[in-house]
């Protein structure tokens, strides 16, 4: 990288239009679009009580009354998975936005001043590089006790050095650009340069990159769940549910686990085909 | 620089980076706010006598950096202390439990191994073309199939629906353990066969528009010749060095599928004893790993300028 490289706007104006389909990217689109509605709009749109059980159909097979059937203890599996929805997203989507920003501050801390602070950012991020999020996050269980927001924490933490790496690097790039020197220049502070003229050009070549890790958060929090060290019973929740069906599975009862395993992998399919396309569209070059 | 100076900055580089995740791993004990005494023993009855067992295992009554000293100094002489849960030692709970898990982990590599770099080959050499593109949406897909879900289609369908394979245990004797572990070390590959794909891909595509390859076969080198002597074998550096990152990954993620599989090893142990609030285990299982990751790293950095010696001088493809 050098300072012949244009700026992210130019990059992405002269872009070039691919010819590739877009149905792929679209359909996904659509596809998060619709679970996020559903969560979102849960309360009105689930047929059932997610928590309310029905003593007269345990593991029921589909039926109008329950489309997708019932569980072990009687309830409704499709409003279980609707409301599931909500902490399925809501954790990775936390992670990703406090990683984003721990990680772009950390980053464009040394990335600008380089030297010292850089060095030894560097080494605490290798530190942390040793620890993969998912250990992270059962410490943190370890420590704090279960539930969503211990691991979304640990695992905000584990993620920011990815980011951290990345901004460092665009950031140390940028700042050999003729922008800044020409700020400099003019009597502009070296902070008020970072902050607002570099962090804005940096921040969305990251931000695509972060929704990269939206896929992996929402697999490992809901592996979490499913270890029971996540998401508590009874909250309705795709990796606890299949946590709770997993014994039926070897009875042939397949509906109450497949169910929330296909929701599961359907969101990181699509949350992955979306985060690739952005990271594709808008970055253009890794100077990683 | 010569090779032996290299190794010994690498090791020196290691040994640094392995002193610093001990004091994380030892002092994360330290945010937890309260009373030591009362963290270690929740969920247990603090009677006499076992306070002054945790009190003396940990030192608790000495100043932290010599409690550390105590645990770092106990942790290299191989004690990682007692286990709240067995009344055992940790080191016997974890050596009892390493086989199933080393195997699952090596079991999964090899999976990881040939079919990430048969994926990510197909898909180079086919760049552009409809066999890339399936094979890359297959990847994104395989990618997105957490080993759990993973575990439980392929226990529906070849332990329930076929009867191949066990879906639980592990099994007695060697033959019988790879027979048993054979399901689950396909379901922890899953989403690591994606990394090395995408790697071995991105690797290649970048090796097939160098020079060297056009010259050999503008040269009339057989295309299997070209493909096997210059591009697979210049692309092996960053394969090899994204597997060295993905082992401590390995053992993570076995916890999920020893669960799934009912297998006993040390995920399993690690997810039980933060269940049994058995933190020492906890303390030493986290080490390990992120030991197995440090040294693997090292290892991998290490064999480099032997398959690559490019980057001994400095102008790999880092």
């Amino acid at each position: 990288m050098t300072s012949s490289t244009p700026t992210l706007a130019i990059r992405v104006l002269r872009a070039p239009r691919r010819p590739r389909p877009r149905l792929l990217y679209w359909t996904a689109v659509v596809v998060l679009a619709v679970i996020t509605l559903a969560a979102t709009l849960a309360p009105m749109l689930a047929p059932d009580d997610p928590d309310a059980v029905d003593f007269m159909s345990f593991l029921a097979p589909p039926s109008p009354a329950h489309w997708l059937g019932t569980d072990s203890l009687g309830r409704d599996i499709l409003s279980r998975i609707i409301w599931g929805g909500r902490t399925a997203l809501i954790g990775p989507l936390a992670v990703v936005v406090f990683s984003t920003i721990i990680g772009i501050l950390l980053g464009l801390w040394a990335g600008w001043r380089g030297g010292w602070v850089d060095a030894a950012l560097s080494r605490v991020f290798d530190v942390l590089f040793a620890f993969p999020s998912l250990l992270i996050a059962i410490m943190a269980v370890a420590l704090f006790g279960k539930g969503l927001w211990a691991p979304v924490i640990a695992m905000s933490i584990a993620y920011a050095p990815f980011v951290a790496r990345l901004t460092r690097s665009l950031v140390a790039a940028e700042r050999t650009r003729p922008y800044v020197s020409a700020y400099r220049v003019q009597g502009f502070g070296g902070a008020w340069i970072a902050l607002r003229r570099v962090l804005p050009n940096v921040t969305p070549i990251v931000g695509a990159q972060s929704t990269l890790n939206f896929g992996y958060v929402l697999a490992e929090l809901a592996g979490l769940s499913f270890l029971g060290l996540g998401v508590q019973a009874p909250t309705a929740d795709w990796g606890a549910m299949i946590n709770e069906a997993q014994s039926g599975v070897a009875a042939g009862q397949l509906l109450p686990a497949i169910a929330p395993a296909i929701a599961v992998v359907l969101s990181v399919v699509a949350v992955n085909i979306i985060g690739e396309e952005l990271s594709d569209r808008i970055g253009g070059e890794n100077p990683a | 620089m010569s090779a032996a100076r290299r190794v010994a900055g690498k090791l020196g580089g290691l040994l640094l980076t392995l002193f610093l995740a001990s004091l994380l791993v030892f002092f994360s004990r330290f945010l937890v706010p309260g009373d030591p005494v009362s963290f270690l023993l929740r969920g247990r009855k603090p009677s006499p006598e076992s306070v002054a067992a945790i009190t003396a295992q940990y030192g608790l009554e000495l100043p932290p950096w010599e409690q550390y000293l105590r645990w770092i100094l106990g942790v290299l002489r191989g004690d990682f202390g007692r286990s709240l849960q067995y009344r055992q030692d940790v080191s016997e709970v974890i050596g009892d439990r390493l086989p199933v898990t080393l195997t699952l982990v090596v079991m999964a590599g090899l999976i990881i191994a040939v079919a990430g770099v048969a994926f990510g080959a197909i898909a180079a050499l086919n760049r552009g073309k409809v066999i890339d593109r399936i094979v890359l949406i297959g990847l994104t897909v395989l990618g997105a199939i957490p080993s759990f879900v993973g575990g439980i289609v392929l226990i529906a369908l070849f332990s329930v629906g076929l009867g191949w394979f066990p879906s639980f245990g592990s099994g007695d004797g060697f033959g019988d353990m790879i027979h048993h572990l054979t399901l689950p070390s396909i379901a922890l590959a899953l989403v690591f066969i994606v990394l090395v794909g995408k790697v071995t891909r991105s690797a290649m595509v970048d090796q097939l528009g160098r020079e060297h390859v056009e010259v050999s076969t503008s040269r009339g080198v057989a295309r299997q010749a070209v493909v096997r002597r210059h591009v697979l074998r210049n692309a092996l550096g960053p394969i090899l060095t994204v597997s060295g990152v993905l082992v401590a990954g390995l053992i993570v993620a076995s916890s999920i599928v020893e669960a799934a599989f009912g297998l006993s090893g040390i995920g399993s142990l690690l997810v039980q004893s933060v269940d049994r609030l058995d933190f020492p285990v906890v303390q030493a299982i986290v080490l390990l790993v992120v030991f197995a990751f440090v040294v693997m790293n090292a290892v991998v950095d290490i064999l480099e300028p032997w398959i690559d010696p490019r980057s001994a001088a400095g102008a790999g493809a880092r």
